[in-house]
C-alpha cells in the first residue's frame, strides 16, 4: 500500500467518477469520438501529415488556425457546461431538485468561467493575432517562431488539464478565480483546486512568452515604411493586448504559486491564521483579473475598425484618436481592479477613485464607438457576415457598457455585488464584445486562411440565433438580479423567479442553435469550397497587406518584402497602379521545424498532473526530463534554411497563372 | 499621373534581430513576479502571528557576506562580456566559470541560512512573515539557481562551437539575466534585511 501510495500518490480508482451518469455517458462520447479520429488518421494516412505540417509547424498561420481549433473545441465544452446550468436553473424549484448535485453544479460553473475565458477567448484572440499581424505588418514570421509553436503547445497542455479533470477527479468547486479561504487546503482538500492551480500555470507560460513574442514582432519585424502611426489598427489593438499580457500574466502566475503554497506547503498568505489575509488574494488576481477582459476585448475592437472601414470602403474614421483610446484603455485597465470588490470595505474614498477611473474608461471605449458611426456615416456599406456581426456588437456592447458604468458606481454596487445582474452584465460584454468580434473575424478573415469563403445562408442563421439567444438568455438575468437574486445557486425557493429562468433557458438553446449553425456553415462551405473559391486572394477589396498575398499565403507570406507609404497599404498600392513582380525572385530565409515545443510543453503537462495527484517520483522524473530535454534543444544550432528562388519562382508562377485565368 | 512608387524590397529583406529585446521584455515581466512578492511581503511581513521577528532572525554579518558573493559574481560576469568583446574565448570561459562559484557560494550561505532557520523553528509554516519571507527570498534563489545550470550549459556551448553570433547573444542574454538578479537582490536585502532589522 505504501508503495502503490509513493508512486501514485493520491490517485486511486475511486477518482474515476463511475457513479456519476453524466460523465460516464460524455466520457464514453469522447472515447468513441477518439477512436473514431484515431481511426481516420490511420485510415488516411495522416499521421505524417500532423505531425510533420501541423504539430511541429512553426509557422504562424498554422499555428494560429491551431489555436482556434482549439479555442473551438473548448467552446462547446465551455458552452456544453452552460447549457447544464441553464437546465438546472430553470427546474430546480421547490421540492424539485433537479438532476444536478450541487458538488457537481459548483464544478460545471467554475469549468465554465475557466474554459470560457483561458481556454476559448484566450486561445482564439491568440490565434487571431499570429495569424493575422504577421502579415499585416508585412513580416514573413513571428519574432521566435520555435517559441510561438511551444506557447500554443503549453496553453493545450492546460486545457487538457482541465479536460482530464472531468474524468480523473474532480475540478475545482470555488467559482472560476477560487478565492480563498475557500480554495484553501482547509475547505477544498480534494484535487479540484490543484487542477485549476496547475492547468492556469502550465497554460500562462504560453500565454506570457506568446505575448513577448508578438510585441518583440511587432517592434521589430514591421516592413520598411511602415512607422507605428501607419501600423493597421488591428495591429495597434494587437500591440496594446500583449502589453497588457506582459504586465498582467506575471502577477497571476505569482498569485497563484502562492496559493498553491499554501496548499503544498502550508504557508499562510491566505488562511485565517497566523497573519494570512485573504482579502489579499482578492486584491491580487484583480490586478491580473482587470486586465485580463481587456486583453480579451481590445483585439476585437481593432477587428471592428477592419471591418467597418472594409465593409464601408473607407478609411477609418480618427485613426489617431482610435490608437490614442487604444492606449488610453491600456493604462486605465491596470487603475480600476478594486471595483470587483467594492463591498471589502475599503472606505469611501477609496472605492470612489476606482469608482471613478472605472467611469473614465467608458470615455475611450465611447470615442471607438463613436468613430465606427462616422467611418460607417455615409459610407457604402455592404452588409456582409462580417459588418452584421458589428452592428449587432455596437448595438449588444454599448448596453452591457451601460450596465458596467451603473456597476461602477459604489453605492450601486452594494446592491448588485454577486448578483444575476453582474452575470448579465459580463456576459452582455464579453458575448456582445469578444464572441461577436471573433465571429466577425473568422468570417473576414477565413477566406485568407484557408482560399474560399464562409457560406452566406448558415451564417446568417448562426448570426440570428446567436444575436436573439444572447438577448433572450441573458435579458431576464438583469430582471433577476435587480430582484436580488445572487449567483452561483443550483437551487431556488421563490417560485415566482422561475419563469425568468425559462426564459433564459429558451436562450441558452437558441445559442446552441447558433453554434451548431456555425458548425454546419464550416461544413457547407468545405463542401462548396469551389463555387466559394477567392482566387484574388482580397475577396473583400480589402486595405491592408494581408489582402495582398494569395489565398492561403504561401509558407512565405510575402515574395518580396513590401514597402509602406501610408495607412491603409494595400488600398494605397491599388489606388496608385501598383504591379504584382513576376519575376527576380530570391531565396527566401525561414525557420526550420521542430518537435522540441510539443515534447516540453507534454512534459510540462505530465509534471502538471503528477504535482496534482501528488506522485512525488514522477513530478521529479518528468521535470528532470522538462529540464534536460530543454537544455538539449539549446545544442541545436541548426534552426533555419532557405526556400530556394526556383521553388519561390514557381510558386509565384502558379499564382500568375491561377491570376490570368480567373480574371 | 506621377510614378508609381516603390512598394517592394528588391533586395533580400532581413529584420533586425529581437533576441535581446525579446529576452528583456522577459525579464521585465520575471520583475513583476518580484514585485508581487515584495507587496506580499510589504502587506505581511510584519504579521508575526506570536512567533519570531526579523530583527530576532536575521544574521546580518552572514547576510553581507552573501550579497558580497553576488555582487562580486556581477563583476566577473562584467569581465567575462569584456573578454568575449575582445574575442578571447579562454578568459570568457575563465570568468564564467569564477561567476558560477561566486554564484555556487551565495547558494551555499543561503541554503545555510534556511536551514537554520527551519532548524530554530521559523520555517515558512510559522507566520505569513516567515512564508512571505521564504518565498521572496527563495525565488530569488531559485532564479540564482537555475542562472548558474544556464552558465554550465553555456560554457559546454562555448566550448564546442566558440564566440559564434549564436553563443555571443546567448551570454549577452546571460549577463543581462545575472544583473537583473542582483539588482532584485539590492531590494531584497535593503527591504527585507535591512529594514527588517530595524
Amino acid at each position: 500500500m505504501d508503495l502503490q501510495n509513493l508512486v501514485f500518490g493520491r490517485l486511486t480508482w475511486d477518482a474515476i467518477p463511475l457513479h456519476e451518469p453524466i460523465l460516464i455517458a460524455t466520457f464514453a462520447g469522447v472515447v468513441l469520438g477518439g477512436v473514431v479520429l484515431l481511426y481516420l488518421l490511420s485510415r488516411y494516412r495522416l499521421w505524417g501529415t500532423l505531425w510533420h505540417d501541423w504539430i511541429t509547424s512553426i509557422d504562424h498561420k498554422k499555428i494560429g488556425i491551431m489555436y482556434m481549433i482549439l479555442g473551438l473545441v473548448m467552446l462547446l465544452r465551455g458552452f456544453a457546461d452552460a447549457i447544464m446550468m441553464r437546465i438546472q436553473q430553470a427546474v430546480a424549484f421547490g421540492d424539485a431538485a433537479g438532476y444536478l448535485p450541487p458538488h457537481h453544479y459548483d464544478q460545471i460553473f467554475t469549468a465554465h468561467g475557466v474554459i470560457m475565458i483561458f481556454f476559448v477567448a484566450m486561445p482564439f484572440v491568440t490565434g487571431l493575432m499570429n495569424y493575422v499581424v504577421p502579415l499585416q505588418i508585412g513580416a514573413r514570421d513571428v519574432a521566435f517562431p520555435f517559441l510561438n509553436n511551444f506557447s500554443f503547445w503549453m496553453t493545450t497542455g492546460g486545457a487538457v488539464l482541465v479536460m482530464i479533470s472531468l474524468f480523473v477527479g474532480e475540478f475545482a468547486k470555488t467559482g472560476w478565480l477560487a478565492y480563498p479561504p475557500l480554495s484553501g487546503l482547509e475547505f477544498s482538500p480534494d484535487v479540484g483546486v490543484d487542477y485549476y492551480i496547475w492547468a492556469l500555470q502550465v497554460a500562462g507560460v504560453g500565454t506570457l512568452l506568446s505575448g513577448v513574442n508578438l510585441v518583440v514582432t511587432i517592434v521589430k519585424m514591421r516592413a520598411p515604411g511602415m512607422t507605428m502611426m501607419k501600423m493597421p489598427v488591428f495591429t495597434w489593438t494587437a500591440l496594446c493586448t500583449n502589453v497588457l499580457i506582459i504586465i498582467s500574466f506575471p502577477v497571476l502566475t505569482a498569485t497563484l504559486a502562492l496559493l498553491g503554497l499554501d496548499r503544498y506547503v502550508g504557508t499562510n498568505f491566505f488562511t485565517n491564521d497566523l497573519g494570512g489575509n485573504p482579502m489579499m488574494y482578492v486584491n491580487l488576481i484583480w490586478i491580473w483579473g482587470h486586465p485580463e477582459v481587456y486583453i480579451l476585448i481590445l483585439p476585437l475592437f481593432g477587428v471592428f475598425s477592419e471591418v467597418v472601414s472594409t465593409y464601408c470602403r473607407k478609411r477609418l474614421f480618427g485613426y489617431t484618436s482610435m490608437v490614442y483610446a487604444t492606449i488610453v484603455i491600456t493604462v486605465l485597465s491596470y487603475l480600476v481592479w478594486l471595483h470587483h470588490f467594492f463591498t471589502m470595505g475599503s472606505g469611501a474614498s477609496v472605492n470612489s477613485f476606482f469608482g471613478i477611473t472605472t467611469m473614465i474608461i467608458s470615455i475611450p471605449t465611447g470615442a471607438k464607438m463613436f468613430n465606427w458611426l462616422f467611418t460607417m456615416y455615409r459610407g457604402r456599406i455592404k452588409f456582409e457576415l462580417p459588418m452584421m456581426w458589428t452592428v449587432a456588437f455596437m448595438l449588444t456592447f454599448v448596453i452591457g457598457g451601460m450596465t458596467g458604468v451603473l456597476l461602477a458606481v459604489p453605492p450601486a454596487d452594494f446592491v448588485l455585488h454577486n448578483s444575476l445582474f453582474l452575470i448579465a452584465h459580463f456576459h452582455n460584454v464579453i458575448i456582445g464584445g469578444v464572441l461577436f468580434g471573433l465571429f466577425a473575424a473568422i468570417n473576414y478573415w477565413f477566406p485568407k486562411a484557408f482560399g474560399f469563403k464562409l457560406d452566406e445562408f448558415w451564417g446568417k442563421c448562426s448570426f440570428w440565433f446567436w444575436v436573439s439567444g444572447f438577448w433572450v438568455a441573458f435579458m431576464p438575468l438583469y430582471i433577476l438580479g435587480l430582484m436580488g437574486v445572487t449567483r452561483r445557486l443550483s437551487h431556488f425557493e421563490d417560485p415566482s423567479l422561475q419563469i425568468w429562468f425559462q426564459i433564459a433557458a429558451v436562450g441558452a438553446f437558441l445559442i446552441a442553435l447558433g453554434i451548431a449553425c456555425f458548425l454546419v456553415q464550416l461544413y457547407v462551405s468545405f463542401r462548396k469550397r469551389e463555387s466559394l473559391r477567392d482566387v484574388t486572394g482580397d475577396p473583400w477589396d480589402g486595405r491592408t497587406l494581408e489582402w495582398s498575398t494569395s489565398s492561403p499565403p504561401p509558407a512565405y507570406n510575402f515574395a518580396f518584402t513590401p514597402r509602406v507609404h501610408n495607412i491603409d497599404a494595400w488600398w494605397d498600392m491599388k489606388q496608385n497602379g501598383y504591379k504584382r513582380p513576376l519575376e527576380g525572385f530570391l531565396p527566401i530565409h525561414m525557420p526550420k521545424n521542430t518537435g522540441a515545443g510539443f515534447i516540453i510543453a507534454a512534459l510540462s503537462t505530465l509534471l502538471g498532473f503528477a504535482l496534482i495527484w501528488r506522485m512525488w517520483p514522477l513530478t521529479v522524473a518528468s521535470f528532470i526530463a522538462m529540464v534536460g530535454y530543454s537544455i538539449y534543444h539549446t545544442f541545436n544550432y541548426k534552426r533555419d534554411f532557405h526556400i530556394p528562388a526556383e521553388e519561390v519562382t514557381q510558386v509565384e508562377d502558379q499564382r500568375t497563372l491561377q491570376l490570368a485565368n480567373h480574371v | 499621373m506621377s510614378a508609381v512608387p516603390d512598394y517592394i524590397v528588391r533586395e533580400d529583406h532581413h529584420p533586425e534581430n529581437g533576441t535581446l529585446l525579446g529576452f528583456w521584455i522577459y525579464l521585465m515581466s520575471d520583475l513583476l513576479i518580484f514585485a508581487c512578492f515584495f507587496v506580499v511581503y510589504a502587506v505581511q511581513g510584519r504579521s508575526y502571528a506570536g512567533g519570531p521577528t526579523g530583527s530576532e532572525l536575521f544574521d546580518l554579518p552572514l547576510v553581507a557576506m552573501n550579497t558580497a558573493m553576488l555582487l562580486l559574481s556581477s563583476i566577473t560576469y562584467g569581465f567575462a562580456v569584456l573578454k568575449m568583446q575582445q574575442g578571447q574565448l579562454r578568459g570568457t570561459i575563465g570568468w564564467l566559470i569564477v561567476t558560477g562559484l561566486f554564484g555556487l557560494a551565495f547558494l551555499g550561505l543561503e541554503l545555510y541560512e534556511f536551514a537554520h532557520l527551519i532548524h530554530v523553528g521559523a520555517g515558512p509554516q510559522r507566520s505569513a512573515f516567515l512564508s512571505s519571507f521564504f518565498t521572496l527570498v527563495g525565488t530569488h534563489g531559485l532564479h540564482v539557481t537555475f542562472g548558474i545550470v544556464w552558465l554550465v550549459t553555456l560554457v559546454f556551448q562555448l566550448k564546442r562551437h566558440g564566440l559564434i553570433p549564436e553563443n555571443r547573444r546567448r551570454v549577452m542574454c546571460l549577463s543581462m539575466f545575472w544583473h537583473f538578479l542582483d539588482v532584485v537582490w539590492i531590494g531584497v536585502f535593503t527591504f527585507v534585511y535591512l529594514m527588517g532589522v530595524l
